[in-house]
């Protein structure tokens, strides 16, 4: 079976800075895939690339397709899609509006119905489709961007520290809403500082530090890791 | 003061206002969705009120050339850069776009052009053979550095503006053309005349206005356009390609320019530079309502054009002074209020 998504040996740069080197990593479909490092480690660097807003040398393929020279739009059609760490959202535009554009590179039909199946994932978001997105609350805005990405029928779901600065209640809920996407057959690649939620709801895990990958394997057999305990769960 | 005097320079100032308001919110609009200060603007509106006289007078203009070249043009730039990359599909829609609309607006405007042609169909035919210049000229001069800074644009704008105003002299000539009105009709309120000119820059004006917000607030496209001003990284990331965006924006601009150089080659003579100075004073609204707000600058245009009615009535000499002026308090202003959004930084 082809990988969803494949990534090898691939560097992103700054400038004269390498904030990914010789990267390698995959995505099987129906996988939750997470990736953990400290702040800075080129975790975002890594998602923004693969999902086409930076330049990457390497090899990125989605589904078997060599995607590396695509456009962000086509890399979406074919149903890759970024929920970046600032969200990103429409400030000014109503919540509906906002997922509405989310299905932008969908046939209006089928735009219609996912947008029903979105509002019956987050009924929050139902109950305040009129309002703007900049007046939402943190854990909302999350939600939006996260039914925004859904609107645009993604495969493969990557999500930039979908947990950072919200509440612990509300951080529940998203990992839950992460495990119900998997179980609705769309395939998840994680990105979080918080590890010992990430490694809970995944089923493999890659470890970053300074733009390489130091560790990989299964998430359970990382939880236990001696290393991965020290540095990132907070046990010593 | 006569108070039927100040009705008439009232009417004169809301029937000019109106339509720096039509230009005032096109530059909005093309400044939120690319960043470019859109100098060019007034060009569109020379190129619109020359080509509709010229199509008046049962004559082809020199325009419905400029469209197959640029249309031709744009394309080679889009092929030579990316048409490695292009699907089948996407090249036919190029090509159909490109050259194949340029064809069809050259064949139909040798077939319609006619002194007995409706003045509908020569309105038509002048949006037709201006509008697409708006996202071929995108396309050729302004997506190749759709990412640099503001002023780097600027002066793209400027160049762009001199390149016009040099083809509007060769299309058009040095001399300066006028139509006849758009409709004969009369109208008296009290002891003011409407004229059917008057009424048909109004009724256009508020039409392309409710059009425009239709646009922006129901369809997927205006959405998007909004999206690409308010987050251009999040317009990206639902798929929204930016120079599309941009090419909307062109054109919808290119459009209103055409539409309001129509509606006052009948009023006034218009000569191949005379878009400027007009374009100009839709900008000073655009300022006053600070680049961002289409009310503002719909408001501000109408202030505009009725400030410039009484100075050309009082001091006619000084009536360009006195409009332009107009910014300098709202700059003033604006850098007051400037230092403290530098702090809140
Ligand atoms: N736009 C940028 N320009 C230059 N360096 C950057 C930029 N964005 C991130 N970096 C650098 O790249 C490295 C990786 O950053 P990032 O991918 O944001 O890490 P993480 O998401 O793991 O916290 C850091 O050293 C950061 O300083
Ligand atoms: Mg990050």
């Amino acid at each position: 079976m082809t990988a969803l998504l494949d990534i090898e040996n691939v560097f992103v740069r700054y400038g004269q800075v390498n904030a990914v080197r010789s990267l390698s990593l995959h995505v099987e479909p129906g996988e939750i895939v997470t990736v953990i490092g400290a702040n800075g480690a080129g975790k975002s660097t890594l998602l923004n690339a693969a999902m086409g807003l930076l330049h990457a040398d390497g090899g990125l393929r989605f589904d078997g397709a060599d995607i590396s020279s695509w456009g962000i739009e086509r890399r979406v059609e074919s149903g890759l899609c970024l929920v970046p760490e600032k969200r990103e959202l429409f400030g000014a535009m109503s919540v509906a509006d906002n997922l509405i554009l989310g299905g932008f590179r969908v046939e209006p039909t089928e735009r219609t119905r996912i947008l029903a199946s979105v509002y019956e994932r987050f009924p929050r978001l139902a109950e305040r489709r009129k309002q703007l997105a900049a007046t939402l609350s943190g854990g909302e805005r999350q939600m939006l961007a996260m039914g925004r990405a859904l609107m645009s029928k993604p495969r493969l779901l990557m999500l930039d520290e979908p947990s950072l600065g919200l509440a612990p209640r509300i951080v529940a809920d998203i990992f839950d809403i992460v495990r119900k996407l998997r179980e609705a057959g769309v395939s998840i690649l994680l990105v979080e500082q918080n590890a010992r939620a990430a490694l809970n709801v995944a089923d493999r895990a890659y470890v970053m530090e300074l733009g390489e990958v130091i560790l990989s394997g299964g998430a359970q057999q990382l939880a236990s890791d001696p290393r991965v305990a020290a540095s990132y769960l907070g046990l010593h | 003061m006569d108070s039927l005097i100040f009705l008439f320079l009232v009417q004169d100032g809301a029937t000019n206002g109106a339509i720096y308001a039509l230009l005032g919110l096109a530059l909005v609009l093309v400044f939120a969705v690319t960043r470019v200060i859109f100098i060019p603007q007034g060009e569109f509106v020379a190129y619109g009120a020359l080509t509709y006289a010229l199509l008046a007078t049962g004559r082809v203009p020199g325009t419905v050339w400029l469209l197959p070249a640029m249309g031709l043009a744009a394309f080679a730039i889009e092929m030579i850069g990316k048409g490695s990359r292009m699907s089948g599909r996407e090249i036919a829609t190029d090509a159909a776009t490109h050259i194949g609309l340029p064809v069809v607006v050259v064949g139909a405007t040798f077939a319609l052009a006619d002194k007995s042609a409706s003045a509908l169909t020569n309105v038509l035919l002048t949006l037709a053979m201006i509008m697409p210049l708006g996202p071929y000229l995108y396309r050729i001069a302004f997506q190749p550095v759709a990412d640099s800074t503001v002023l780097t644009l600027f002066t793209t704008a400027i160049g762009v503006h001199l390149a016009m105003t040099g083809l509007g002299l060769a299309m058009f000539g040095a001399e300066g053309l006028r139509a006849g009105p758009l409709t004969d009709a009369r109208m008296e309120i009290g002891p003011l005349m409407l004229t059917g000119q008057n009424i048909a820059v109004y009724v256009a004006t508020v039409a392309l206005i409710a059009g425009l917000w239709v646009f922006f607030e129901k369809s997927l496209y205006g959405k998007a356009l909004r999206a690409t001003a308010v987050n251009r990284v999040g317009a990206r990331l639902v798929g929204i390609r930016t120079s599309l965006s941009g090419g909307l924006a062109f054109g919808l601009a290119a459009a209103i320019g055409a539409a309001s150089g129509i509606l006052i080659v009948p009023m006034t003579t218009v000569y191949y530079d005379s878009g400027f100075i007009i374009g100009l004073k839709g900008f000073v609204a655009a300022i006053i309502g600070a680049l961002a707000s289409y009310p503002g600058t719909a408001l501000a245009a109408l202030f505009v054009g009725v400030v410039e009615a009484f100075a050309s009535f009082y001091a006619s000499n000084l009536k360009e002074v006195i409009v332009f002026m107009l910014i300098v308090p709202v700059l003033v202003w604006r850098s007051l209020g400037a230092v403290h959004d530098d702090e809140e930084e």
